[in-house]
């Protein structure tokens, strides 16, 4: 059926008159829009003849900004990027930072990493799964979804005092020592993980509709979207087997048994799928990690990297020095240039660091995974229907504030 | 879209039974009344409080010690650490006749919090050599202006002192 509507669309293309097409502003604020995007399209009908993307409508600068922030600093920058999980961008440039230093973490400390990066893999790929049954017309599903997104920021709370802007981890160690009761409260929240993707499931995925909604629906080859530069479940969609857990392990994940989810066709449908699973995954390492988690230390013994305990700041003479150090001249990497990218939720999140010596990176990108994504909206958008435009866009887990930084 | 379709997600095709799709919607419908005889999960905001823990990072406090002295003694390390510029102090010599008050001859004339420029992230309370600064769980702070929200040395020091305490 929308293959037909779409054949002959392209058959008709050729014939349009400029004139007889309906420009609609879809964004920057838009109801259908989860965030700030801003797309032009132009219309024949609901059929979308041409689409715009415009980047760069909410430009924070934070690539500027962090110019001018010392490496614990440009942390409180990173959760305003995703901020759907900000631990695991916090994580990502706590890992570039240390790489760019040569700090070797304690292996608790990078098993603690991994938790809470899966933790928020997982309920990203729950907020961004639910969202697009909210955008199919199924709000129930996304409901449940957020109750479990709850007790996980409980734990995040209890971890680091914040829910959404978590600043979580420092260059060298965690921001503080676990809570007593890290991995009972870990343990105890993936118990219902399963049984709530089983609901979810039966709402959505074994629901006809909805598969017939998201089915064909803005698919893209793998080599296109190797092209654009996707990753992440959009490119694992596509059937591209590139995961960074998998193939640049970093904070010990070589240590976990876990397997990648495959798509084929890169729909809409597919990428669905590929979270689906991978919620699943994520569960498998999580409850390794917490069962596995090894005793130690919570940071890595660098005094002149990583801050005193403030016990000894008060007593100890030279932990002091150590802390006046720090705080007033900051971290002071080598001189040279970095390249670490870690595999957030929804695609590769690199961080790109030159350091000049000095207390501030001298320039530093973030290779959001959105931007990327984003430049393909175009392409996948063109002959599509106005209503798969939106699930488009949402299938693809594209956040402004990461997308626009 | 010519192609043939790939299915890596065969085992999810749907049966014959869930292709009919009443009876599908059924089965739907029975898991939104299940969830309807659960207990509700939200709570009653502004009745019902939710319990934060300790560790919240909120409302800042600027302590005292056991004898009632105001700890910080305006060394502009959280100014200095704040990402947000959200800290303005001024510090300048204790006048002797406030010498009792303090723990040493500097002390911060004033000290003011933006506290809608603040992100809450803690890094004054990391940065402060003094134990003078906390971030307490109190989270409630609306204001009807703009300018109540800056907090001054007074709404931030607390009223009586304790001992030094180690937030963990
Ligand atoms: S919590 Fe952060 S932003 Fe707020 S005053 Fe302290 S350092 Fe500044
Ligand atoms: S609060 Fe602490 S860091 Fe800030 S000026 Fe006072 S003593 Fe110094």
């Amino acid at each position: 059926m929308l293959k037909q509507v779409i054949d002959r669309a392209i058959a008709e293309e050729t014939a349009l008159d400029e004139r007889d097409l309906y420009d609609l502003n879809l964004g920057p604020s838009h109801p259908a829009m989860h965030g700030i995007f801003e797309n032009r399209v132009k219309l024949d009908g609901e059929r979308i003849i041409k689409c715009e993307a415009h980047i760069g409508y909410c430009h924070r600068s934070f690539e500027k900004l962090s110019e001018h922030y010392s490496y614990n600093q440009v942390n409180t920058i990173t959760d305003r990027m995703n901020y759907v999980s900000s631990m695991a961008n916090n994580i990502g440039w706590v890992i570039a930072a240390e790489k760019l230093l040569g700090i070797e973490v304690p292996k608790m400390v990078q098993y603690v990493r991994v938790i809470m990066f899966e933790i928020n893999r997982i309920i990203d790929h729950m907020i961004c799964n639910g969202i697009l049954g909210v955008d199919a017309g199924a709000y129930t599903g996304f409901l449940y979804f957020m109750e479990h997104r709850e007790f996980a920021y409980r734990i995040f709370e209890k971890m680091v005092g914040a829910r959404l802007t978590t600043n979580f981890c420092r260059v060298g160690g965690l921001d503080r020592p676990l809570y007593p009761d890290f991995k009972e409260d870990v343990l105890e929240w993936i118990k219902p993980i399963p049984a709530v993707l089983k609901e979810f499931n039966l709402l959505l995925t074994r629901n006809r509709i909805f598969i017939e909604r998201c089915r064909d629906v803005s698919a893209i080859s793998g080599e296109r979207a190797l092209e654009y530069g996707f990753s992440g479940p959009n490119l694992r969609a596509a059937g591209v087997n590139y995961d960074l857990r998998k193939n640049r392990p970093y904070s010990s994940y070589e240590d976990f048994d876990f397997e990648i989810p495959l798509g084929g066709n890169g729909d809409v449908y597919d990428r669905y799928m590929v979270r689906m699973e991978e919620m699943n995954q994520s569960l498998r390492i999580i409850e390794q990690a917490a069962k596995n988690m090894p005793e130690g230390p919570w940071h890595a013994d660098v005094p002149e990297i990583f801050l005193p305990e403030k016990k000894d700041v008060y007593s100890n003479m030279e932990a002091m020095i150590y802390h006046f150090k720090i705080i007033m001249h900051g971290i002071c990497p080598p001189e040279g240039e970095v390249y670490q990218a870690v595999e957030a939720p929804n695609g590769e999140l690199g961080f790109f660091c030159v350091s000049d010596g000095g207390p501030n990176p001298y320039r530093l990108h973030f290779r959001s995974p959105c931007m990327y994504y984003y430049q393909g909206i175009e392409e996948l958008l063109h002959n599509s229907l106005i209503a798969d435009a939106v699930l488009t866009i949402s299938s693809m887990n594209a956040i402004a504030g990461e997308l626009e930084r | 879209m010519d192609q043939k379709r790939k299915d890596p997600f065969k085992k999810y095709d749907l049966t014959l039974m869930e292709r009919l799709y009443f009876p599908a919607i059924m089965k739907g419908m029975g898991v939104t009344l299940s969830h309807f005889f659960k207990k509700p999960v939200t709570i009653q905001y502004p009745e019902q409080k939710p319990e934060v823990s300790h560790r919240w990072r909120g409302r800042h406090v600027l302590k005292r010690d056991e004898f009632g002295r105001e700890r910080c003694v305006g060394c502009q390390m959280c100014e200095l650490a704040c990402p947000a510029d959200a800290i303005t102090i001024q510090a300048g010599e204790v006048p002797k006749e406030r010498r009792h008050l303090h723990t040493t001859e500097r002390y911060a004339i004033t000290y003011e919090i933006d506290m809608l420029r603040c992100i809450y992230c803690g890094l004054c309370e990391e940065a402060c050599p003094e134990a003078a600064i906390f971030l307490t769980p109190y989270y409630e702070f609306v204001e009807d202006s703009r300018d109540k929200l800056i907090y001054t040395k007074e709404k931030l020091t607390e009223k009586t002192g304790g001992p030094i305490f180690y937030k963990d």
